[in-house]
């Protein structure tokens, strides 16, 4: 006899958390205000990042094109992967002193593992993040990027 | 010289059979192989390979400095990437005695507790799909995706953040955080509901859990089974309450423990610890103190000769890491004591008898980050 109501009772409750779990789907199914999907490629126009995004590292120049970087290469030091080559150059300033210059700022996308920690370690805040994320190309080489643009310089002030 | 006897141990019994599943095997969640001797449906012997994803990861370190490990351990088990980085952070902190401020503990604590609700979420949807509920899956996401904009606005990413630093944090929360993150804890309270409703409710589920993979308590301790699913075994393991660090001293929760230790218990065990982890959050946030969000430290930390150990909860278990110091920049040798590796040591002796779709079951109740198992 016991068995008999168990029998029943387990029909009941099975069909009674059913009936539960099928409620929650159909409250989603009913309300299409809670629809959270984002179209991607559509929505590219009005599609914001947040302005902390790690896109990729650049090296942001005023309107007059000139950067914070002095060469100085403590970013290359700090990077853990060697994605940053500082190639920099020795001029004379005119009054008989040396000083270093910036040649080349060469950051690799491809082995950039998004770390931060060249942005944090440069004392002339020179680099910062940028928001592009669609990096897919198809020849390698375009992933290596020279950050100064040519015929930069650095800002005054800047040691 | 002692002459070693061999006895010859029948690789295969009669009427069985091996088959693989994985290394890409959906329900491994990643690239486990599990070499399955099978009789029947019935699992006789189970035999882990590990290796796929192996990148050497404490060899790494050997040549890193200590700020450039943390970006490694992010990497290895990227669901709780934030407590990772905690540990190789406190063992440094610890081996420098510094005292970092008191702002940066509560947005780590609060961090980490946000870190082991998405790594729940995630496992919760991933749990619902293995067993056959895809609704699940898209649930557990659309609530996970409200803690990585959270993560995003914040720190920049929604995987690998990178955010702490020895000493501190990498920058300061953003202005929002406060606010985001009770919205999110708001929303969540509701939404764990339907969590239940539809799937901790649900009797298909709980008929096909309740009872497989039995893990005893003793096993758990012999095996080292950490996190939630060595506390459904009634293994009390939690690092937060044995050995507090950051503020869990401070906080007022439960270390989740049954007796069970079955399939079904893991499942519970985890759902309520979403539910600890909010209450943690609600307690701090609305305290954190101003102040710096870093300790003042050197531009190179060079550890005193020594060795060091520290140990955290991640979402799946209790992480060490071990560091041998001879005094450089770089440490001599770095260890990961990773909860999922001895986790999935237990993956034999409790699957054996059991039938092979129970396997996907009990591989998701323990859930497996692979990358932490291979390092
Ligand atoms: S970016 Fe900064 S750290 Fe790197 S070379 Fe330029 S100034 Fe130095
Ligand atoms: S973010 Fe890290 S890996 Fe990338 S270039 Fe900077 S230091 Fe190197």
């Amino acid at each position: 006899m016991n068995s008999f109501f168990k029998y029943f009772t387990d029909i009941y409750s099975g069909v009674k958390s059913l009936l539960t779990g099928m409620s929650v789907t159909g409250k989603y199914f009913f309300s299409p205000g809670q629809i959270v999907t984002e179209q991607y490629p559509e929505n590219r126009k009005k599609l914001l990042m947040q302005e902390r995004f790690k896109g990729e590292v650049i090296m942001p120049h005023d309107q007059n094109n000139q950067h914070r970087c002095t060469g100085c290469g403590i970013c290359e030091t700090n990077c853990p992967n060697g994605s940053i080559e500082v190639i920099s150059n020795r001029i004379d300033s005119g009054d008989g002193k040396k000083v270093r210059i910036i040649d080349k700022h060469i950051y690799h996308l491809s082995m950039c593992t998004f770390c931060g920690l060249c942005i944090k370690t440069c004392p002339s805040d020179a680099l910062a993040w940028g928001q592009q994320f669609e990096h897919a190309v198809f020849d390698r080489a375009k992933l290596t990027k020279t950050l100064n643009k040519p015929g930069s310089s650095i800002l005054k002030g800047i040691e | 010289m002692k002459e070693v006897i061999h006895t010859p141990v029948p690789y295969i019994e009669e009427e069985e059979y091996h088959i693989n599943m994985g290394p890409q095997h959906p329900s491994t969640h990643g690239v486990l192989r599990l070499v399955v001797t099978l009789q029947g449906e019935i699992v006789k012997k189970l035999k882990p390979h590990c290796g796929y994803i192996h990148r050497g990861i404490e060899k790494m370190c050997e040549k890193d400095t200590y700020p450039q490990i943390i970006h490694l351990t992010d990497r290895m088990d990227y669901l709780s990437a934030h407590i990772n980085n905690h540990a190789v952070c406190l063992l440094v902190e610890n081996a420098l005695q510094v005292e970092v401020p008191e702002r940066v503990k509560y947005i780590r604590t609060i961090i980490d507790e946000l870190t082991r609700i998405q790594s729940h979420q995630l496992w919760w949807a991933c749990y619902g799909m293995d067993l056959g509920g895809l609704t699940c899956f898209f649930y557990g996401l659309r609530d996970r995706e409200k803690i990585l904009d959270i993560f995003e606005q914040s720190f920049g990413s929604r995987l690998l953040h990178s955010y702490y630093a020895p000493g501190g944090l990498m920058m300061d929360i953003h202005p929002d955080f406060q606010k985001n993150v009770k919205a999110f804890i708001k929303y969540f309270r509701k939404k764990i509901k339907d969590y239940d409703r539809i799937l901790t409710g649900n009797v298909i589920m709980q008929e096909r859990t309740r009872g497989i993979g039995i893990l005893t308590r003793d096993n758990a301790i012999s095996y080292a089974v950490t996190g939630p699913s060595g506390r459904a075994s009634g293994f009390s393991c939690d690092v937060r309450k044995h050995y507090p660090y950051a503020c869990y001293d401070k906080v007022d929760f439960k270390e989740i423990l049954y007796t069970e230790g079955d399939t079904l218990h893991r499942y519970f065990a985890r759902m309520e610890e979403m539910r600890e982890s909010m209450k943690i959050i609600e307690q701090l946030i609305d305290n954190i103190p101003a102040g710096d969000y870093s300790a003042k430290m050197k531009a190179v930390l060079k550890l005193p000769a020594g060795e060091y150990y520290q140990r955290v909860e991640t979402a799946r278990g209790e992480l060490g890491v071990y560091c041998i110091s001879d005094g450089n920049k770089t440490p001599f040798r770095m260890k990961f004591r990773s909860p999922n590796f001895s986790n999935l040591g237990v993956l034999d002796s409790i699957s054996r008898d059991t039938k092979i779709a129970d396997l996907v079951a009990i591989g998701a109740s323990l859930d497996f980050v692979i990358p932490d198992i291979d390092r």
